[in-house]
C-alpha cells in the first residue's frame, strides 16, 4: 500500500470540502478521482501535499504525512502537478525542469533526465530557453509534467492535466503517463473531469461528491456501471 | 449612537473638562498637544484607515497649516482663531491637488511618493526664495493667546495654558463631530468600499476618482488645522519640526491607535506624545531604540491597534453577559468598522 | 562650465551612482522577494559599516575586516528576517511598515548609544593617487567603481547560474510552485535579506569615507537608492543598476552647475516623484497588469 488515506477532513477557512474521505493507492498503480465541479477532487490533492489544513490519516509508503509540510512532502517522493500547472511563467523552460530536480541529491543524474524528458517531448527541448509563460496551454502541461518527473517521483499527482487541452494533445499526453508508469514504476493518481480519458489509463477509481467517496472499483468495472455512465460519461 | 458609546464619550467629556484644573501648566500643555494630534490623526486615519490611501507625508500638511496660522498672526496680525479656517481651507486645496496625481499610484508607490513630500519639506521651507514668508531656517515666533476678555467678567480666571487647552478641546471636539457625522454616512461607506474593492466599488457606480480625492482634501483638511493649532500651542515654527519623523510618528500613531476608527486617533495621539518620554525615562542613552521595541511589540500583540484590541476584550465581555442571562442567545454582531 | 568640468562631475557621479546601484539592489532584491520596501535597508548598511569600523580599531586590517563584516551582515539580515520579520508576513501592509520603522529607529538609536553620535573617520582601502597622474577621478571613486562592478558580476552569476539563485528567484516569483517542488520559501527569504544586508554593508563601507560615519549618514544615500530603484524599476535588478548611475550623474552635475549643493536632495525627490507621476514601472521594470 503506496498511499492510505482514512477519514481525510479538510476546509478553507471555516468551509468544509471534504468530510471524510478514505481511499487507497498500492504501488505502481493507476489511480483515478472522479467527480463534478466542487466535489472536492483538487482539494484532496491539495490536502495529500499539505497545503490545505486537514484532519485525518494520510499514510504514504508507511509514514503519516498529514501533519507535514509540502516542502518535505515532496522529499519524500511525491510530486505534484496542479490544476493551473503552476509553471514559473518567467524562468525559461530548462529553468522550469532544473526546478524539478531540485531536491535530488544525484545531480549528476538530473542532466541525463532532463534529455529524457526531451525525448518524451521533444517540444519543450525547441523552447528549452524560452520564457515558460509564452508557451502554449499543451506546452505548459507538458512543461509540468516534465517538471514533476524530473524529481523521480514514487508518486505523481495529477491535477485535472488535460484541462483546456485539445483531444489529440491529451492523448499524446496520457500515452506518456502510461509509459511512465510502466518503464518508471512512477504511481499516479489522477484527478480528471474527462471521465471517459481517465477511465481508459487508470487501473482504479474511486468516484467523489461533495467531499465523499460514493463508488470505487477497478476502472474497468467503473467505466460499466450504470450511474457512472450515465452522471459522467454521457451514455 | 449607542447608550455604552454615548456614557463612554460624556465621562470622556467630563475627565477632560476636569484636567486643567488637576494638571500642571505643563501636562495641561501636554495633553493640548495629544489633541492636536488627535485631530491630525483623524485626518491620516480618514485617507488610510478608511479609504486605504497610504499616507507618509501627512506631517507636510500639519506643517502647511502651520506656517499658514503662523504667517497670518505675525505678518497679518490676525487673531489666532481666525487662522483656522484659512489652514483649513489652504489645506483642502492642497490636499485634492495632490490627490489628483496621487490617483495613479497605489499601495507602496503612493507611499513612496508621499514620503518624498515629506522629506522635501523641510528643506522647501528653508528655502531662500521664500524666506520672507517664512522667516526661513529660524522660523517665526507666534505670540501665545490671552483668554478671551468675556471670560474674566464672568468671573472665569483661566491661565494661558487652561484656556488654549479649552479651546483646543472645543475644536477637536468639533472636527471629531464633523469626522463621525461623514464616516457613518454615505461618504464613509463608499470611501470603505472604495479600499476593500476599488474595481468593485467603480463597478456599482461610485465615482472612485472624485471621493479619493476629496479623501486626499478632507484628511489634509484635518490635519491642516492640527497643525494650525499645533503652532499656536507651541508658539513657534521652523522647517525643522517638521521632518519626516512627524510624518512617521502620525503613521505610527494611526496603526498603534487603530486604522479606520475615531478612539483609535485619540489612543495613537496618547502614544505618540507620551511613549517617547517614557522610553526616554527608561534608557536615556536610546530612547528611540525602547521607542522602536515599544513599536514593535506592539504590532506584535496588536495588529489591529488599541482599538482593535479593545473592541475585542468588550465583545467578549458582551458574549459572556449574554450568555448568562439568555441561553442560546447569540452575541452581538461585530461590526466591520466602528464608529467609536 | 568647461567640458573638463563636466567630465570631473559625470564621472564623479558615476562613483556614486555604483554605490547608489547597490543599495537600490539590496532594496529590489527584498522587494522581489518579499514585495515589501525595506526602509531599514540604510540603518542597517550603517550598523555594519561600524562593525567593521569596531572591527579595524581592534586591530584587524582593512581587507580582513571588510571580507569578515559582509559575512556579520550576511548573518544578521538572515536572523532579522527570521526573528523580526517572520511574525508579521501576514500581517496588513501598514504593520509591516511600522515594524520596519521600529526596525530603522532601533538600529539607528542603537548605532549612537554603542558607538556615539560623534563624527568618525573611515579609511579607503584604495592607494592615495593614482598612477599617471590622473587627475579626473580620485583613487577611492574607481575603486568604488570597481567593487560594485564586482559585487554586481557576482550576484548576477549567482541568481543566474547557480542552483540556489534558481529557486530564490523562483520562490519569489510564484512561492506556491517553490514549495511543490520542495524549496523551503521562507528560507529564501532570509537569504534574500542575507544578501540584501551584505550588499547594503558594502555599500556602506565605500560610503563611509565619503560622508564620514555617523549614525545619519545612510539617510540621504538611502533617499538616492530609493529614488533610483524606482528610476530602472522596482522590480529590475538591472534596472537598478542603471537606475543608479543616472541617478549619480544627475545628482552631481545638477548640484555643480543648476541648482547649487544644498538642494541636491531634492534631485532624488523631483526624480520620484516624475517617474511615479510619469512611468511607475520605471524604465525597466514590467508593467503590471492586474486582473479583474
Amino acid at each position: 500500500m503506496l498511499l492510505d488515506v482514512k477519514g481525510l477532513r479538510a476546509s478553507y477557512g471555516q468551509t468544509p470540502v471534504l468530510h471524510g474521505l478514505d481511499f487507497a493507492m498500492d504501488e505502481g498503480s493507476i489511480t483515478t478521482l472522479l467527480g463534478a465541479n466542487g466535489a472536492g477532487k483538487t482539494t484532496t490533492l491539495r490536502a495529500l501535499c499539505g497545503m490545505v489544513k486537514t484532519s485525518g490519516e494520510v499514510s504514504f509508503a508507511g509514514q503519516r504525512i498529514e501533519r507535514r509540510a509540502t516542502e518535505d512532502i515532496v522529499r519524500l517522493g511525491v510530486a505534484h502537478v496542479p490544476d493551473g500547472r503552476g509553471t514559473f511563467a518567467h524562468l525559461s523552460s530548462e529553468e522550469n525542469l532544473k526546478l524539478g530536480a531540485y531536491v535530488r541529491k544525484d545531480k549528476g543524474a538530473v542532466e541525463a533526465d532532463l534529455e529524457r524528458m526531451y525525448g518524451y517531448f521533444p517540444r519543450l527541448k525547441e523552447r528549452r530557453q524560452q520564457q515558460a509563460g509564452t508557451l502554449s496551454g499543451g506546452e505548459q502541461q507538458m512543461l509540468a509534467v516534465s517538471r514533476a518527473l524530473m524529481l523521480r517521483p514514487r508518486l505523481l499527482l495529477l491535477d485535472e492535466p488535460s484541462f483546456g487541452l485539445a483531444p489529440l494533445i491529451v492523448q499524446e499526453l496520457f500515452a506518456i503517463l502510461e509509459a511512465v508508469n510502466e518503464k518508471e514504476k512512477v504511481s499516479i493518481l489522477l484527478v480528471e473531469q474527462n471521465a471517459a480519458m481517465a477511465l481508459e489509463l487508470a487501473d482504479h477509481a474511486y468516484l467523489i461528491e461533495t467531499g465523499r467517496v460514493v463508488l470505487s472499483g477497478p476502472a474497468d468495472e467503473m467505466k460499466r456501471d450504470d450511474s457512472v455512465r450515465r452522471a459522467y460519461l454521457g451514455y | 449612537m449607542t447608550k455604552r458609546a454615548f456614557i463612554a464619550c460624556a465621562a470622556l467629556l467630563a475627565m477632560a473638562l476636569a484636567l486643567p484644573f488637576v494638571l500642571t501648566s505643563y501636562s495641561t500643555f501636554q495633553m493640548t498637544l495629544v489633541l492636536v494630534y488627535a485631530i491630525a490623526l483623524l485626518g491620516l486615519n480618514i485617507l488610510t484607515g478608511y479609504n486605504g490611501q497610504i499616507s507618509l507625508g501627512h506631517g507636510a500638511f500639519y506643517a502647511i497649516g502651520a506656517y499658514c496660522a503662523a504667517i497670518l498672526m505675525s505678518h497679518a496680525g490676525w487673531p489666532y482663531w481666525a487662522t483656522l479656517p484659512v489652514a483649513g481651507a489652504v489645506c483642502l486645496a492642497a490636499g485634492f491637488l495632490f490627490g489628483l496625481p496621487a490617483l495613479r499610484l497605489e499601495g507602496l508607490y503612493l507611499a513612496l511618493a508621499t514620503f518624498a513630500l515629506a522629506v522635501s519639506t523641510p528643506p522647501l521651507l528653508k528655502d531662500h526664495s521664500l524666506e520672507k514668508w517664512t522667516g526661513g531656517v529660524q522660523g517665526i515666533v507666534i505670540i501665545k493667546p490671552d483668554p478671551p476678555e468675556f471670560l474674566a467678567g464672568l468671573g472665569v480666571h483661566l491661565n494661558q495654558d487652561q484656556w488654549l487647552y479649552f479651546f483646543v478641546l472645543a475644536v477637536a471636539m468639533l472636527m471629531f463631530f464633523i469626522g463621525w457625522n461623514l464616516l457613518r454616512g454615505r461618504v464613509g461607506r463608499a470611501l470603505i468600499a472604495i479600499r476593500d474593492n476599488h474595481t468593485a466599488s467603480e463597478v456599482m457606480g461610485i465615482n472612485t476618482a472624485l471621493y479619493k480625492s476629496l479623501a486626499f482634501g478632507v484628511s489634509a483638511m484635518f490635519t491642516g488645522i492640527a497643525g494650525a493649532l499645533g503652532a499656536i500651542a507651541v508658539q513657534f515654527v521652523a522647517p525643522d519640526s517638521f521632518t519626516v519623523f512627524l510624518s512617521i510618528s502620525f503613521l505610527v500613531g494611526i496603526v498603534i491607535g487603530g486604522l479606520a476608527s475615531l478612539s483609535g486617533a485619540l489612543y495613537g495621539a496618547l502614544f505618540i506624545e507620551f511613549v517617547p518620554n517614557i522610553a526616554d525615562e527608561i534608557s536615556k542613552a536610546a530612547p528611540w531604540a525602547i521607542f522602536g521595541v515599544f513599536l514593535i511589540g506592539f504590532v506584535y500583540l496588536m495588529p489591529s491597534g488599541v482599538a482593535g484590541a479593545l473592541r475585542r476584550v468588550l465583545g467578549r465581555l458582551d458574549r459572556g453577559k449574554l450568555s448568562k442571562s439568555k441561553t442560546g442567545a447569540a452575541g452581538p454582531a461585530q461590526p466591520k468598522e466602528a464608529t467609536s | 562650465m568647461t567640458f573638463q568640468a563636466l567630465m570631473l562631475q559625470v564621472v564623479a557621479g558615476l562613483a556614486s551612482g555604483g554605490i547608489y546601484a547597490s543599495l537600490a539592489l539590496a532594496l529590489v532584491m527584498i522587494y522581489q522577494a518579499t514585495h515589501l520596501v525595506n526602509f531599514a535597508q540604510g540603518e542597517l548598511a550603517m550598523f555594519a559599516t561600524y562593525i567593521a569600523w569596531s572591527l579595524m580599531n581592534a586591530g584587524l586590517g582593512y581587507w580582513p575586516a571588510f571580507f569578515l563584516t559582509v559575512a556579520i551582515a550576511f548573518v544578521l539580515g538572515i536572523l532579522i528576517e527570521r526573528i523580526v520579520i517572520r511574525p508579521v508576513e501576514n500581517a496588513p501592509v501598514l504593520a509591516v511598515v511600522v515594524v520596519f520603522i521600529g526596525l530603522l529607529v532601533i538600529l539607528n538609536s542603537l548605532a549612537g548609544w554603542i558607538f556615539t553620535y560623534t563624527i568618525k573617520s573611515f579609511p579607503s582601502p584604495f592607494p592615495e593617487k593614482l598612477p599617471f597622474g590622473i587627475h579626473i577621478i580620485s583613487p577611492h571613486q574607481l575603486g568604488a567603481i570597481g567593487v560594485t562592478i564586482v559585487v554586481l558580476l557576482l550576484l548576477y552569476g549567482f541568481f543566474r547560474f547557480t542552483p540556489l539563485g534558481l529557486a530564490m528567484r523562483a520562490a519569489a516569483q510564484n512561492p506556491a510552485s517553490s514549495r511543490l517542488v520542495g524549496i523551503r520559501v521562507g528560507w529564501m527569504l532570509a537569504l534574500g535579506w542575507g544578501l540584501a544586508a551584505a550588499v547594503g554593508a558594502v555599500a556602506g563601507m565605500m560610503v563611509a569615507p565619503i560622508v564620514y560615519l555617523d549614525p545619519n549618514m545612510m539617510s540621504g544615500t538611502l533617499l538616492y537608492a530609493f529614488a533610483a530603484a524606482l528610476l530602472g524599476g522596482i522590480d529590475s535588478p538591472g534596472g537598478a543598476v542603471v537606475g543608479g548611475l543616472i541617478l549619480g550623474v544627475l545628482e552631481n552635475v545638477l548640484g555643480a552647475f543648476v541648482i547649487g549643493n544644498e538642494l541636491k536632495l531634492a534631485v532624488a525627490l523631483v526624480v520620484i516623484v516624475a517617474v511615479l507621476l510619469v512611468r511607475p514601472s520605471g524604465l525597466f521594470g514590467r508593467v503590471h497588469v492586474s486582473r479583474v
